[in-house]
């Protein structure tokens, strides 16, 4: 790989803009290519956006009979955790580490400090505000931990209206009926709610604040890799 | 000379060691990048997964559960003199299974390629 395509890659990681990089397994000629770049043949190009869909690097055989290696780099995976409390802090960490570009919203500036969340995106906004700036997609995982309705139902109206992976919110059963009764009554159907995954997490026993982010981080990579249950 | 030493703690691990190579080489060391291209079987790491490995044998990333990756350490460091890239194949129907195969029972294509600080100019003599 020459140095300067390893600076565009990293590039449009930054920009959060998926890049394929294709190399000619015989020749070892390596080719830059992006979603919206045109002259390229079309085998290359439909091999392109089937990688940068299926996020799934692949070697194919080009139509004169050449290997051809399609390495995607798609942008990170994205965390956006509501709330800047005890829980945050591990899950914060570990998101990180399991390749999650973490954001962290809570418009208590106390909470949300950089010391306290170092390595992360802060967002002061109120909950629905931040989540409309982020525009969750389909690569974005949501966990609502405040415990406060004020903060935590603002952004669960936008995270149903979105098509995030996995949406998650913290709570008691009985905090999870008061929670479901609230936004039916704000016009989401039954299976549109069935979509937040409440209480958070698989069910391991967590107590401490790190477990607890083990069991949400655990359901996040099950709902990731095997779909919603 | 200076040390391949590890950047601290940074962002997600797959761009961690693309990250760890540019700064490698910034640094002013010589660097390879092993790339899996091709798996069969129960292989440990998927296809894409990426080792960077720096001029003193320093690596970061992988590209099995940890079978494989000091052969391709040794590969990487004669890529690194040579500037040739090439195509490895492991797996136990290899002959090197009993030093360097997989215990899983997989099959993996690894990619070995040095990073050159300037674009290689293709030699027509060269050929396939």
């Amino acid at each position: 790989m020459k140095r300067d395509t390893l600076t565009r890659v990293l590039d449009a990681q930054k920009a959060k803009q998926p890049f394929v990089l294709a190399i000619n397994l015989k020749t070892h000629e390596q080719v830059e290519l992006t979603a919206k770049l045109s002259g390229q043949e079309d085998w290359m190009m439909a091999e392109v956006h089937e990688a940068i869909r299926s996020d799934k690097s692949r070697t194919k055989t080009a139509p004169d009979g050449t290997p051809w290696f399609f390495n995607v780099f798609n942008p990170p995976l994205r965390l956006v955790i509501i709330g800047a409390v005890h829980i945050a802090q591990p899950l914060a960490r570990m998101g990180v580490d399991a390749g999650y570009d973490v954001t962290v919203v809570d418009p208590r500036e106390s909470f949300a400090s950089p010391d306290r969340f170092p390595d992360v995106t802060l967002r002061s906004e109120w909950p629905d505000e931040a989540l409309e700036n982020i525009a969750p997609d389909a690569r974005t995982a949501i966990v609502t931990l405040t415990h406060d309705p004020k903060l935590d139902d603002p952004a669960l109206l936008v995270a149903l209206r979105s098509p995030a992976f996995y949406i998650g919110a913290l709570g008691s059963k009985k905090t999870q009926n008061a929670r479901q009764e609230r936004l039916s009554e704000a016009g989401f159907s039954e299976s549109e709610r069935a979509r937040i995954s409440g209480p958070v997490g698989l069910d391991i026993g967590a107590k401490s604040p790190a477990e607890i982010a083990i069991s949400i981080l655990a359901e996040i990579t099950q709902t990731l890799r095997r779909g919603h249950p | 000379m200076a040390e391949c030493r590890m950047n601290a703690r940074s962002k997600p691990l797959d761009n961690n060691v693309l990250a760890q190579a540019a700064a490698w080489a910034d640094a002013g060391q010589k660097v390879a990048l092993a790339t899996v291209i091709e798996t069969w079987g129960s292989a440990p790491r998927p296809v894409g997964s990426q080792l960077a490995i720096c001029q003193d044998a320093n690596f970061v990333g992988s590209v099995s559960g940890g079978c494989i990756e000091g052969d391709v350490v040794t590969r990487a460091l004669d890529s690194i003199e040579t500037g040739a890239s090439e195509v490895l194949e492991y797996g136990v129907a290899d002959a090197m299974a009993w030093e360097v195969g997989l215990a899983c029972g997989g099959k993996i294509k690894i990619y070995l390629e040095p990073l050159t600080l300037n674009p290689l100019i293709p030699d027509p003599a060269a050929g396939a």
